[in-house]
């Protein structure tokens, strides 16, 4: 018994050793965007509301005017992102009117992606590019990428019997066999193969490139503009860094971003599954511990009442 | 020294059998129109709110008090305490039917259940970062392992059944022999799926208020299901005796919540301690709901420890029910919480369950009172003779 107990205690040891090593290792490295990242770079500043880019994405995207909550159900006017709606303008105005900006939602493009993480069969990937990419071959509608997005992108379709997980895809399927070519400074595709929003802006509120190149063009855009902008652009490193960024006159939480830390939401979660899960060693010696103190505790049952093998079971 | 389990026996269409078997119709004719309808038409669940009643109740917390099959087999079978023996194969029981349930739940919740199959198959799909894939697999993995620690007692009566008989025998060979490796399975599965299911919601990162977002979640949800399932066995236990006239196992019942006391203060050391390191009690201070709903959970959690610290109290069968009632309630509410009170979805966003995700939930469980009920008629469930032949 004595012994059998002191087993025990090390097969928990064990075991919770691995969960706290799990818990505290995060040297593990975190995916970092490939050169060749595209994104979208929304600047504030430029937009005028004139939502050209929702009903270009649309088009492209061959979604359904969202007219549920118009009056007359004339216009086409979500509100919020939706399982019909993967991009949208929103108007933020300050209590007082003075302070008012645009802002455009759509999948943000996380370098190190919680939907990506949550996922139990991969369905919501990265792929080319760094897009963060949807087969419905491969979802179940568990709906867990919607709990774990830090930005509440990914929608589902709620009305339907058969339904799918509804996000920005960068257009990708426009792209699909085109080839990014350089062109005024950015790498695009060629006209009627990027992304619709970006291709339609009237303004270049909102371009699309790599993310390199986006990078650059928001420093360039903010060191032009002395004052003009809150001095950053979100999803540099927020979360771990985004392939959609922003630059804008007005307080990024206003619009709707949230304040998240440099560190990309899945981290932890990643380095306790890893730290557990790793090779599958744990499980494995744990289950290997618990057989061997159960035959142990059997047999010596077995003995004491002095009539093995006709123990039953539970 | 062991004693040998017998059916119940007595009538099976009794009254509370047609009450259980109405509400199960009701949720069959919702589920039919929740497969037909889709999500939207039948549930208060939204882009906001992904996860509702099903999950946070039906699966989270159903099986954690599913865990007494777990709970038992740690005590029996690891600290090798065979006196609670008769106590084993009714805990067993509920796990079988609460992770059965469980399941039917997460083949309701999902949106595209017809995709399910590929999880345990697509091998070359699985996504290893994702807590979600190993809660599935080990969830499918332990009901099957759960009904097969429970055969014994299925094959004991059908050995004794002319047709079945040799069949139920050569099944009941097999099993023996290898019911070593199925025991020590039905103790890895739950260990690794009950601390996930904390890992699950990790992952929602500063969605999850910060007095319940922890890396220490999966280490909370492990222990506390462990709690949980010596709780449920006393709850399960007692109300047997009631229902069924069957004497009362309060020696053995008394021994169980006294192995809830540690698991318990572990339990209230760690998720009080890792709050005070982080440096977030004071959040439970804040006037707001999150802060109240801690207090109240923590305030059930510490009840059981009070009702049963001294030992002179686990002798009175009111208050082992009592502390085991309380700990049911908060080990529920910890989970439903760190599922949906603290998951904060955004502002101007509510979730409350509609009347059909009710009466599933309410139709699910009970189908599980009633296969309780039924398989303790039918099957040699219970150890020792009842007190008198039972209507119930």
């Amino acid at each position: 018994m004595r012994v059998n107990r002191r087993l025990l205690f090390k097969s928990l040891a064990a075991a919770g050793a691995s969960a706290v090593a799990g818990a505290t290792a995060q040297g593990r490295a975190r995916p970092v965007a490939p050169p060749d990242a595209l994104g979208l770079l929304y600047d504030t500043t430029r937009c005028i509301g004139c939502k050209a880019c929702v009903v270009a994405c649309r088009e492209a995207n061959a979604t359904r005017p969202d007219t549920s909550n118009a009056p007359g159900r004339l216009w086409d006017m979500p509100m919020d992102l939706n399982g019909q709606t993967k991009t949208l303008i929103k108007l933020y105005k300050s209590a007082d009117g003075r302070e008012r900006s645009f802002f455009k939602a759509q999948c943000m493009h996380c370098v190190d992606a919680a939907c990506t993480n949550a996922c139990p069969l991969g369905a919501l990937k990265k792929k080319e590019h760094g897009i963060v990419s949807y087969d419905p071959k491969l979802c179940i509608g568990c709906r867990y990428c919607q709990m774990a997005c830090p930005f509440n992108v990914p929608k589902f379709e709620w009305a339907k019997t058969f339904p799918k997980i509804v996000k920005c895809e960068l257009c990708r399927h426009r792209a699909a066999g085109a080839s990014l070519v350089a062109t005024g400074g950015f790498l695009r595709y060629p006209a009627g193969k990027g992304p619709a929003c970006a291709e339609v802006c009237p303004r270049q509120a909102v371009i699309y490139g790599t993310r390199r190149e986006l990078l650059a063009e928001a420093r360039r855009r903010l060191a032009a503009n002395p004052g003009r902008y809150v001095p950053r652009i979100y999803g540099e490193t927020d979360a771990g860094g985004t392939q959609c960024l922003y630059i804008s006159h007005v307080a990024f939480e206003k619009l709707g971003l949230p304040k998240l830390s440099d560190r990309p939401v899945p981290e932890v979660q990643e380095a306790i599954q890893h730290g557990i899960y790793q090779g599958f060693v744990t499980p494995i010696l744990l289950y290997g511990l618990l057989g061997a103190v159960i035959f142990r505790n059997r047999r010596k049952a077995e003995a004491q009442e002095g009539r093995a093998g006709k123990e039953g079971g539970p | 020294m062991r004693e040998e389990a017998r059916t119940l026996g007595g009538p099976i269409l009794t009254r509370p059998f047609r009450v259980l078997a109405a509400l199960i119709l009701v949720a069959a004719i919702l589920i039919v129109w929740r497969l037909v309808a889709g999500l939207g038409a039948t549930t208060a669940l939204s882009d906001a709110y992904p996860w509702g009643l099903w999950i946070a109740f039906d699966v989270v917390t159903g099986t954690a008090l599913a865990c007494g099959g777990y709970s038992m087999a740690i005590l029996v079978y690891v600290l090798n305490k065979g006196r609670y023996h008769p106590l084993v194969r009714p805990a067993i029981l509920t796990s079988a039917l609460g992770y059965t349930v469980a399941g039917i739940s997460i083949a309701l919740d999902i949106g595209r259940p017809w995709i399910a199959w590929k999880v345990p198959l697509f091998v070359w799909s699985w996504n290893l970062n994702s807590a979600l894939l190993e809660v599935s697999l080990c969830i499918m993995t332990y009901t099957a392992v759960a009904w097969i620690e429970l055969s014994p007692a299925l094959l004991e009566r059908w050995q004794k059944e002319s047709r079945l008989r040799k069949i139920a025998a050569k099944a009941r060979a097999i099993l023996d022999r290898s019911l070593v490796w199925i025991i020590a399975f039905g103790l890895l599965l739950p260990t690794m799926h009950q601390s996930s299911l904390g890992t699950l919601m990790v992952l929602t990162g500063p969605k999850l208020h910060p007095l319940w977002q922890t890396r220490l979640l999966p280490l909370l949800f492990l222990v506390s299901c462990i709690a949980i399932g010596y709780a449920a066995v006393v709850f399960e236990s007692t109300l047997a005796s009631v229902f069924f006239r069957r004497p009362r196992e309060t020696e053995m019942l008394a021994g169980l919540s006294g192995a809830m006391v540690p698991v318990l203060g572990a339990f209230l050391a760690i998720r009080i301690g890792g709050l005070a390191i982080r440096g977030r009690l004071p959040l439970a201070l804040a006037p707001n709901r999150y802060a109240l709903a801690f207090w109240v959970e923590t305030a059930l959690m510490a009840a059981p420890l009070f009702l049963l610290l001294p030992a002179g109290r686990r002798r009175d069968p009111g208050n082992l029910f009592r502390a085991a009632m309380m700990m049911l309630l908060a080990g529920a509410l910890y989970r439903f919480n760190t599922y949906l009170l603290a998951y904060r979805a955004g502002d101007d966003v509510h979730y409350f369950p509609s009347v059909p995700e009710f009466l599933i939930t309410v139709g699910l469980l009970a189908l599980e009172v009633l296969g309780y009920i039924v398989i303790v008629k039918l099957f040699p469930i219970f150890s020792g003779a009842p007190r008198r032949a039972v209507p119930t």
